[in-house]
């Protein structure tokens, strides 16, 4: 699975670069992002969901957070 | 008595203010909830252009004020702005044009249409002589209050109050996460709502990914009493869950109170007509009509301490 490495990159930066990277991505797919604490785990996630992608779950580890998404149909 | 030269009823409405120099005036704008098309945008820069100073300025309150414009214009400057149905707004102890926050079909924070309850309220409220002082009305779209409706004679604040399908949720812990009020805590797999801290953003319903959080309620949160200037007071609160379609009703009531009790005492604002009725008197004129949104109890208007005089100044 894709893993893309938000972290370090402020809003909306980060979600720009997420639009991005999916644009490469087939629908259907599962990836991840590393995301931030803070501003980047409120907003990310969101603003994924209102661009039609598929939240599947998010995790903390050691002070960041991993969201699972589908990519949604274009 | 002298030829008149300019037709006073434009006068009469408000919205000419006297400025420094000799003949000329400010002429404020009538421009509800800030929000304009660009053709009236284009009519009122070519007005600026004829009549004023070559600038204009945006006033706290969303309008735009034609700057230095000769009082023997107002008739041509009234009739040149009504080719694209802009009109002038009102000064003195009216109902003012309302503000609001840009809208929620583009603002993802937003909840209520805000736009169109400051359009509904300016066709039907607007200019309405108070008989005491001025008062303003804004709408935010959600609990950031970007118009700080605090501070308005009545405030109103987007809201919505969450409900969970506990069935439809699949335990992932985001809207726990997204909840910056700590209303909301994940225990075995799902979340646990603390009413007592929920302040109705709605934050929890957005980032769902299954919609097992929906709206059970949506309206406004209603703050009363609030104003700025020299003495400022902060607004509390009166009602939740307001719907949108009684707002004129609400704000109607609030003006009922407030001229009957502000009888005889000039120039004050509803606040410190609040203050020296007691809000339980307003709370019940309000419960008469709005019984399923009022709540409970409130507090007097918050005095906000400026710091000017200073202490031990004579
Ligand atoms: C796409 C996202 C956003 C948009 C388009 C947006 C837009 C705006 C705009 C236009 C205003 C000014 C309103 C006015 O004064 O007329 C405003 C104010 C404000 N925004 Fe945002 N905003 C966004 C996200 C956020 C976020 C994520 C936060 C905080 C976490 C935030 C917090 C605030 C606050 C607190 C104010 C009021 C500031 C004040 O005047 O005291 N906004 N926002
Ligand atoms: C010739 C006299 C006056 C003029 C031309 C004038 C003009 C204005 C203008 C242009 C604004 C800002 C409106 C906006 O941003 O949209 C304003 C706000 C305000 N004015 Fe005046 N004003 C006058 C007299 C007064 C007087 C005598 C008082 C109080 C006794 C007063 C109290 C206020 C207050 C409290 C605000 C802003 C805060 C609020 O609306 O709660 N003004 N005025
Ligand atoms: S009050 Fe809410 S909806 Fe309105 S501009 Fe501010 S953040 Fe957006
Ligand atoms: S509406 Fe806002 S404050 Fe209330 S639980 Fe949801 S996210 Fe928290
Ligand atoms: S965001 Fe939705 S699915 Fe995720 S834990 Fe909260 S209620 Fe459950």
């Amino acid at each position: 699975m894709q893993t893309i490495d938000l972290r370090g990159v402020t809003c909306p930066t980060n979600f720009v670069m997420a639009k991005l990277e999916l644009e490469d991505i087939e629908a259907g797919t599962t990836v991840e992002f590393l995301l931030d604490d803070g501003e980047p785990v409120k907003n990310v996630p969101r603003s994924l969901k209102d661009d039609g992608h598929k939240l599947l779950g998010l995790k903390e580890q050691d002070g960041y957070y991993t969201l699972l998404l589908e990519k949604g149909a274009d | 008595m002298a030829e008149q030269k300019i037709d006073l009823r434009n006068l009469k409405a408000g919205g000419f203010i006297k400025e420094r120099g000799k003949d000329l005036f400010t002429v404020r704008l009538r421009v509800p909830g800030g929000r304009l098309s660009v053709d009236r945008l284009a009519k009122i820069a070519a007005v600026a252009q004829k009549y004023g100073k070559g600038y204009v300025h945006l006033s706290v309150r969303q309008s735009i004020e034609l700057i230095n414009v000769n009082f023997a214009d107002f008739d041509a400057v009234v009739a040149e702005l009504g080719e694209e149905q802009q009109k002038v707004a009102s000064c003195g102890a009216r109902v003012r044009v309302p503000t609001a926050c840009g809208g929620c079909e583009y603002n993802p924070n937003g909840l209520v249409d805000t736009q169109k309850s400051a359009l509904e309220v300016d066709e039907k409220l607007f200019g309405t002589a108070t008989g005491h002082h001025k008062f303003k009305v804004c709408f935010a779209g959600c609990p950031f209050d970007c118009p700080k409706s605090a501070i308005n004679d009545v405030g109103f604040q987007g809201a919505v109050w969450p409900s969970l399908d506990a069935d439809a949720c699949i335990g992932c812990g985001l809207c726990a996460k997204s909840c910056t009020e700590g209303a909301l805590a994940m225990a075995d797999g799902k979340p646990v709502f603390d009413a007592k801290k929920c302040i109705y953003c709605g934050d929890c319903i957005k980032v769902c990914p299954t919609s097992a959080w929906s709206a059970a309620k949506k309206g406004y949160t209603v703050r009363i009493g609030g104003k700025w200037g020299r003495r400022p007071l902060i607004g509390t609160l009166y009602a939740t869950f307001v719907p949108e379609e009684r707002v004129v009703d609400f704000i109607a009531a609030v003006l009922a109170w407030y001229q009957e009790k502000a009888e005889g005492a000039g120039r004050v604002r509803l606040g410190d007509i609040i203050i020296r009725e007691g809000w339980q008197s307003l709370l019940n004129h309000l419960s008469r009509d709005f019984a399923d949104f009022v709540v409970a109890e409130t507090t007097a208007p918050q005095v906000i301490v400026n710091q000017i005089p200073l202490p031990g100044q004579a």
